[in-house]
């Protein structure tokens, strides 16, 4: 914050009910194809703060490949079939729930832990928020990771997929309540959202 | 090139209206011919108690302002006054975090995904579209000032008479076969957009009774970094649903509301053809930059 010269930015909106002839595309969900060698299934299921499935969630993972390789290829909006981009974009269905097909992302460094960046997005949801989904095996990668680190078991649980017998992940998101899902603020301290305009008003 | 618009696929959508607390006045498929109920029987709260809590949110943040609390840049997550916010805001702070690795990049879009004429939202069907035939053109920045180069910017919006082709949007306003009201670009070398599109109509929605939502055109971008991920609503200078809108007063800084709307620009203005609306939309700061220039100190900061 050492400059002057810093804009302001632009406040987010939600993404309101009507987004469903705008946003999802051909495939968008299919970061490759089902069933081709190494692809695994990504789903679960987005909860409000009664418990009850939200069915106007649309979600983004962005992830490194199965290397750890980040990748900088377009074609996301137009798949091709072959290049794997790393972006996928799922609306949930009336049931709340969202699929993905993609692969186990790579440590981006020795001994990291493995995880994919999700933005979440709702009608009634203000503005996006932001948080990881992590691989469950390597424990001792898990214990390292400095957010996972820094959260308590019972939150730290809830950033951390299930393994499912097909090798697919199960991973559900919480927007309120019990087992709340951690979201993450990259930006500093308060400025926004629930730390200031929680519990006060 | 778009697609044709297939009516029938975009009514197999899951989605649901916005029906906040009030029950739907008719089932989906339903056509919308009967003159709307003045008098939804279920729907007790009105503007007047909304506007009450809108004003009793702002004049406590102003309040808070005069002791010096530092000015809120975004929404709140928690805003009661839009209804349907009450179970879906997460009730725990947002963790603090330092982005790493992939969190530090963005997706690549390019001239692959997105074709040129995307950016036209009237030419996208056999006639022109009805309404005010506007143009929304601006640049998009990050928090340092540099142009975000080369990313995608996608739109979405109701037609001139405020409908959007959605099933669950019952407003019984006339759909304009000619109107989609989607569009998308890739932002130029110096993080230019252009869009040519309609004005579009305010809608009601049924947060409360007689609730009407100004204008706006909703705004998807993506940075250089996916940190700088937003979704949000591009406004029309001078509406007068602004203060009666809990979505726009979910953001409870006046300067902060003000960004989201696009101002009239008669440079942009093209003659006998269409008007001009120009918006900058600033996204946050590059965190992969901002760490190396803390490393060398405010000089790093020089572009």
């Amino acid at each position: 914050m050492s400059s002057t010269t810093k804009l302001t930015p632009t406040p987010g909106q939600t993404v309101g009910p009507f987004y469903g002839y705008a946003l999802p595309y051909e495939k968008d969900r299919e970061l490759l194809a089902p069933g081709s060698p190494g692809s695994i299934r990504l789903q679960g299921t987005v909860y409000d703060g009664a418990g009850h499935p939200i069915p106007d969630a649309i979600l983004e993972i962005w992830q490194p490949d199965s290397e750890g390789n980040i990748v900088h290829r377009t074609g996301s909006l137009v798949r091709d079939g072959y290049t794997f981009t790393g972006f996928g974009r799922s609306s949930v269905g009336n049931s709340g729930m969202y699929t993905f097909t993609t692969v186990n992302p790579g440590p981006t460094k020795p001994g990291a832990a493995a995880f994919i960046s999700v933005a979440v997005f709702a009608r009634g949801l203000m503005n996006r928020l932001f948080t990881r989904v992590y691989l469950p095996e390597n424990a001792e990668a898990l214990a390292a990771d400095p957010l996972l680190s820094s959260l308590d078991p019972e939150r730290r649980s809830t950033l951390i997929a299930s393994r499912d017998a097909d090798g697919g992940l199960t991973w559900d998101i919480r927007l309120q309540g019990e087992g709340e899902t951690v979201f993450l603020d990259f930006e500093g301290a308060s400025v926004e959202g629930a730390a200031v305009g929680g519990a006060a008003q | 090139m778009p697609e044709e618009i297939n009516i029938e696929t975009f009514n197999a959508d899951p989605i649901t209206e916005d029906v906040s607390d009030v029950a739907p006045q008719a089932a989906p498929g339903t056509a919308p011919q009967a003159a709307p109920q003045t008098q939804p029987k279920d729907a007790v709260e009105t503007q007047q108690d909304l506007s009450a809590e809108i004003k009793a949110i702002g004049d406590a943040y102003a309040a808070a302002l005069k002791t010096g609390k530092a000015p809120e840049i975004q929404p709140r997550l928690d805003y009661a006054p839009y209804r349907s916010s009450i179970l879906r805001h997460p009730t725990k702070s947002l963790h603090h975090a330092d982005p790493e690795t992939i969190e530090l990049y963005s997706p690549a879009f390019g001239h692959q995904d997105v074709h040129a004429l995307e950016s036209d939202l009237t030419i996208q069907h056999n006639g022109e579209p009805q309404g005010e035939r506007i143009i929304v053109a601006g640049r998009v920045l990050d928090g340092d000032g540099r142009p975000v180069a080369g990313q995608l910017v996608e739109i979405w919006q109701a037609n001139s008479s405020g409908r959007y082709i959605h099933k669950r949007d019952q407003h019984p306003a006339p759909l304009d076969p000619n109107f989609t009201g989607v569009g998308r670009c890739i932002t130029g070398a110096d993080g230019s957009y252009s869009f040519t599109t309609i004005k579009p109509g305010a809608y009601p929605w049924k947060n409360h009774l007689n609730a009407w939502r100004p204008a706006h055109i909703h705004f998807s971008l993506f940075g250089q970094e996916f940190t700088q991920r937003i979704v949000t609503q591009m406004y029309f200078p001078g509406d007068q649903l602004f203060p009666l809108d809990p979505i726009y007063q979910s953001i409870v800084d006046q300067d902060a509301r003000d960004r989201l709307v696009a101002s009239y620009d008669h440079d942009l203005t093209q003659p006998e053809w269409a008007l001009g609306y120009k918006w900058d939309i600033v996204l946050t700061g590059s965190k992969r930059t901002w760490t190396e220039n803390e490393a060398f100190g405010a000089e790093g900061d020089e572009e």
